[in-house]
């Protein structure tokens, strides 16, 4: 079984008596491990593919099994057990709290998996080591550069210890140096055994994956795997 | 959910990073609770004071009047028709044993005039009984007694109001001569202070002789009839509704009414007179708490407002947290507990407020200050409610976002 299957899955907004597929008839499989790069043009659906997959929003047609389950079958609690142990999710804009330092911003995910307070401690400490700002716990984001922000943003998403991060442009804030940086971070994740998917329109960045799919106007129009 | 003092840490976390606005928000609450504390404990205030007052006419006081008349239609006012006797008061006097002591009180304005002031006032015509019932002290010199009344004697009694205004304060006024109605007096005594009395006349303005001299000088003639009340002292204060009623057996008996006959004389309690004021007074105090209340609830209006806007605000931060797994009813009680905070910490310092308020105004006036410990705990239960009602349209809304388009929330 994989570990996400999306079936026929369309995405259709409503604007007014128009009606836009941001999705249509998507299908797809991601395995354990796979190091996933999706990339397109902007407006071609990656971003609404990335929100369907974190449970940040539901598909309009189709299925979304994720580990095995029917996301359409889940309750909003259900679902938000599912983004805070299974999925790590890395925004473009960091969406860190403001005005709350680092270590706390890495914290908030462990406060709702109700986890002790010297233990939330420990462990979010642990994961802002992992991406080397450890001397950078007690700042807040607007003290820290865009490269040290998606760093603590990472971090955020590691700290339950999910099977999956899902990375919507990760890198498109950043400068080339720091995005190879946070790059090098994502694809050491894989290495540990981590789901990674990403979303980008930078071909460098995409060459990081393993495996790169294209979108075009919602619709997935090549599947690469690189054999290596 | 997520534990209580986890959220109640969010919560202060929250309003202390908006202090300005938590503050201005708070006082809404504040306020409202400061001034039902207020109002209320400013009441009780009165209250014991108007009853301490009117108990200060005497302890386990009754007083009984002539009945009313009634003669062809025309009601007359309590006490217009004399019905009660020198004889019936030294019948309530000797012959119950629950009464201490009765004595009458005839009174009319005068002039009293010194050797160099005028003054209008109060005279009064009674026996040594009333200082009695009254508790009330001579402070210099000797009071009326019962020679006094026996040989109607020109000796007079004065509160300290009449003795300043007739003597000022360098004179002695014992020994010296006051002239009422082309007679004079000699001033025997002056009492001791009285103040206020429960109708907020000045008991010390008040001048006192022998009923007989009362009767025969200024009344115009001897009377079988006491003119005015008649104040009776019980012997406890268990004693005085079975006196009360011993008092309206033995005048009925005297005055031979048949069963079918109404009373003709009336009799009423300090505790009733002391019940009919602190009851005027509870309904104005209610009134004013009530209106208070109303700023209590404008208070809990300025906290939904508040809510709203944060929440609308925090839109983003709400998506964050639904994006890492916060639950519906982990950012609900979020909200709902930073209103609560809001309200509950608005409402003790109202009540500290409020109380501080009460202090200064019973210090003012020279009240004793009574807290109702019932009153400040309602008013900290309400505020804390206000915060639940007025938070939890906000918290609802903020709970029921949906997580991407939170996210989007620019």
């Amino acid at each position: 079984m994989a570990l996400l299957e999306l079936h026929n899955v369309s995405k259709i907004y409503n604007t007014g008596e128009q009606e836009f597929a941001a999705l249509q008839d998507v299908s797809l499989e991601i395995e354990r491990g796979e190091f996933v790069a999706v990339t397109g043009s902007s407006g071609s659906g990656k971003s609404t593919l990335m929100n369907i997959l974190g449970c940040l929003d539901s598909p309009t047609r189709g299925s979304y099994l994720i580990d095995g389950r029917d996301v359409a079958q889940l309750s909003r609690v259900e679902l938000a057990a599912i983004r805070n142990e299974f999925i790590g999710f890395v925004f473009q804009s960091f969406n860190l709290l403001a005005r709350t330092s680092a270590v706390e911003n890495v914290e908030l995910p462990l406060i709702y998996a109700r986890c002790a307070p010297a233990e939330r401690r420990r462990r979010a400490l642990e994961a802002l080591d992992r991406v080397g700002l450890s001397n950078r716990a007690g700042h807040q984001p607007s003290q820290l550069s865009g490269g040290q922000q998606q760093r603590v943003a990472i971090a955020r998403a590691l700290v339950t210890k999910p099977p999956l991060i899902l990375a919507d442009e990760p890198t498109g804030n950043l400068d080339s140096k720091t995005s190879l940086e946070i790059m090098q971070l994502l694809a050491d994740l894989r290495t540990a055994g981590i789901t990674v998917v990403y979303v980008t329109h930078e071909h460098d960045i995409a060459a990081f994956a393993a495996r790169s799919l294209s979108l075009r106007d919602g619709s997935i129009i090549a599947d690469h795997r690189k054999t290596t | 959910m997520i534990s209580t003092t986890e959220t109640v840490r969010l919560a202060l976390r929250a309003l202390r990073r908006n202090t300005l606005r938590s503050t201005l928000t708070a006082l809404g609450i504040i306020i409202g609770v400061a001034a039902v504390i207020c109002m209320v404990t400013i009441g009780e205030g009165a209250k014991s004071r108007i009853r301490a007052q009117i108990e200060g006419a005497g302890t386990n006081v009754l007083l009984v009047f002539s009945g009313s008349s009634n003669q062809g239609g025309m009601r007359g006012g309590m006490g217009s028709q004399p019905t009660i006797t020198y004889d019936d008061l030294r019948a309530i006097q000797t012959e119950i044993p629950l009464v201490r002591a009765a004595a009458p009180l005839s009174r009319t304005m005068t002039q009293a005039i010194s050797e160099t002031e005028t003054w209008t006032t109060s005279i009064y015509g009674t026996t040594p009984e009333y200082f009695v019932i009254r508790n009330w002290l001579v402070a210099k010199g000797s009071g009326i007694t019962t020679s006094d009344v026996a040989g109607s004697t020109k000796n007079a009694v004065i509160g300290s109001t009449v003795a300043e205004k007739l003597f000022g304060a360098g004179t002695d006024p014992i020994g010296q001569t006051i002239r009422m109605r082309n007679a004079p007096y000699t001033v025997i005594g002056v009492l001791e202070k009285k103040g206020q009395g429960g109708m907020g006349e000045d008991q010390d303005d008040a001048v006192f002789v022998p009923i007989t001299a009362f009767q025969s000088r200024i009344q115009g003639g001897l009377s079988q009839f006491v003119r005015g009340p008649v104040y009776v002292s019980a012997m406890t204060s268990e004693a005085i509704e079975p006196a009360r009623a011993q008092i309206a057996a033995l005048l009925r008996d005297r005055h031979r009414l048949a069963p079918e006959q109404d009373d003709d004389f009336s009799i009423t309690t300090m505790a009733e007179m002391t019940s009919v004021f602190t009851g005027a007074m509870q309904t104005v105090t209610n009134l004013l708490a009530a209106i208070a209340l109303v700023s209590l609830v404008v208070g809990g209006i300025g906290v939904m407002n508040i809510m709203l806007v944060s929440v609308t605000e925090r839109t983003r931060e709400i998506g964050i947290r639904m994006a890492v797994g916060a639950q519906p009813q982990d950012i609900r009680a979020q909200f709902l507990i930073e209103s609560l905070t809001l309200a509950a910490i608005g409402g003790a310092i109202g009540v500290v407020l409020g109380l501080g308020i009460a202090k200064l105004v019973a210090s003012v006036f020279g009240w004793s200050m009574l807290a109702r410990t019932d009153i400040i705990v309602m008013a900290l239960l309400v505020s804390a409610m206000v915060g639940v009602v007025f938070g939890l349209y906000p918290a609802l809304k903020a709970s029921r976002l949906d997580p991407i388009n939170a996210l989007r929330y620019e």
